[in-house]
């Protein structure tokens, strides 16, 4: 493998981090369009609707491809020179828009099931709004929406591949320079498949343990 | 935003639909007439055969798609043997390499997602298809799989979507589907925000395309005349794994 190993080391660290990154923004986004969707009028319902159904119709690596040179468009013609936008923030910018359509929905679910005579307990009870989410619903829903979220971070780390289409120095782009200096592209491949396995399967076996430590409550 | 730029690719785009639908339907079909064996293998063989299918789900499903495409695609060729067989003449070209790639993939989703239904079909049922002296395949084919195949049907609806949305991989082995197009458009007009909103637009009346008629074919097939149930039916992608759907409240 020559002196790519440690290549992979760094990638593997970039991979990791842009996926974390994208996960979290992702995830805060998706909560707040979830929430927003349960509580709010009609209009900006729709609004939300319109986004995930959007964001879930189009495919990931359209939607990197746009931020990604859309991004660079636009930051040139404000800066009035070339201006390249970073692959990493493309990256970024771009999944979490993809991981926020598909957490939208999956939150909003688990919203819709939690039963409403919880929300009245709590009221009678004199919670005031924040304390019934962050008390109350919260809880429940996110147990709830457990299995489902842990997918799509399986989904995540699969779709940080493509970012190595703009330009990223992630695993898949170390494995096809490699591929194509040492013409291996076979053994380059396989390391970059083994490592995106290796990934996923530890985010698989964290989201079971997650689940068997909380699972959905009263069932 | 240039209007008359997004109007000449609302004239070329749509020649890459052909690829992109070609390529879909294809490896759909393929994926499909592959997975059902291995569905039954896996819901009721025997454990080291089931083990056998489930490893190789689980590796498709655990690495991305552009990976096994590369691998088909540029790794295989490093292989004499390879290039010295017949093969060879399929697998230099990019439309069979992708057209396999997403074949495998199609049959590893499916494969699960039908295995999930074969599982939920009820005891009762196949052990009234015993009682009534059907033997293992009749049950199998007039019994077992048409519930299955029910059962599964909302998840499949999610494959059909992916697979559309995951063909336009293709275009990074140089193939000119939708997506392909209009990264070649962009590359000469310097223009990515109109052409790129074009085809996701293409994109997404094709996926919307594909919601409406498995919703049409699940309403075909469903068993109960629950109408209420049925005007729920809305103008929505699903959501991507089998695994998630919202849970029943």
């Amino acid at each position: 493998m020559g002196g790519f190993t440690t290549q992979f080391v760094v990638a593997l660290t970039v991979t990791i981090s842009l996926a974390l990154v994208t996960g979290c923004l992702g995830t805060a986004f998706g909560l707040f369009l979830a929430i927003s969707k349960g509580t709010a009028q009609p209009r900006l319902n729709r609004v939300v609707t319109a986004y995930t159904t959007v964001v879930r119709g189009v495919p990931e690596l359209l939607i990197i491809l746009l931020i990604y040179f859309g991004g660079t468009t636009l930051a040139s013609k404000i800066a009035g020179r070339y201006v390249e936008v970073n692959a990493f923030t493309a990256g970024v910018v771009a999944l979490s828009v993809v991981f926020s359509g598909y957490a939208t929905e999956v939150f909003r679910g688990a919203i819709a099931a939690v039963p409403s005579g919880q929300t009245e307990a709590a009221k009678s009870l004199g919670l005031n709004a924040w304390q019934r989410w962050l008390f109350v619903i919260g809880p429940q829903m996110l147990r709830l929406a457990l299995p489902a979220y842990g997918n799509l971070w399986i989904s995540l780390f699969k779709d940080t591949a493509l970012v190595s289409i703009v330009g990223l120095t992630d695993i898949m782009r170390v494995a096809y320079v490699g591929a194509g200096s040492l013409r291996a592209p076979l053994t380059f491949y396989l390391a970059a498949s083994a490592l995106y396995l290796s990934l996923t399967t530890v985010t698989l076996l964290s989201i079971r343990l997650a689940e068997r430590r909380y699972p959905a409550l009263g069932r | 935003m240039n209007l008359g730029l997004m109007f000449d690719a609302m004239v070329v785009l749509p020649s890459g639909v052909g690829l992109t639908l070609t390529l879909t339907v294809l490896s759909l079909t393929a994926g499909f007439l592959l997975s059902v064996p291995l569905a039954f293998i896996r819901a009721f063989g025997r454990p080291g055969l089931s083990l056998a299918v489930l490893s190789y789900t689980y590796v498709i499903r655990g690495t991305p798609m552009l990976v096994q495409l590369f691998l088909l695609y540029y790794g295989l060729a490093q292989i004499e043997a390879v290039r010295a067989s017949i093969f060879w003449v399929i697998l230099r070209d990019p439309f069979w390499c992708a057209l396999l790639t997403f074949s495998l993939n199609s049959a590893a989703h499916t494969t699960e997602i039908l295995c999930r239904g074969l599982q939920s079909v009820p005891r009762g049922v196949t052990e009234a298809a015993t009682s009534l002296g059907l033997k293992r395949f009749q049950i199998a084919r007039l019994v077992t799989f048409p519930i299955a195949f029910r059962i599964s049907l909302p998840a499949y609806g999610n494959e059909v979507v992916g697979m559309i949305k995951g063909s336009s991989l293709a275009s990074t082995v140089t193939l000119l589907e939708i997506t392909g197009m209009a990264r070649q458009m962009v590359s000469t007009t310097f223009a990515p925000y109109e052409i790129f909103i074009v085809a996701g637009a293409i994109y997404l009346s094709l996926t919307s395309i594909a919601v409406k008629a498995i919703q049409l074919l699940e309403r075909r097939l469903s068993t109960d005349g629950n109408r209420v149930h049925r005007h729920k039916a809305r103008w929505r992608p699903p959501l991507p794994d089998p695994e998630i759907t919202t849970p029943p409240a």
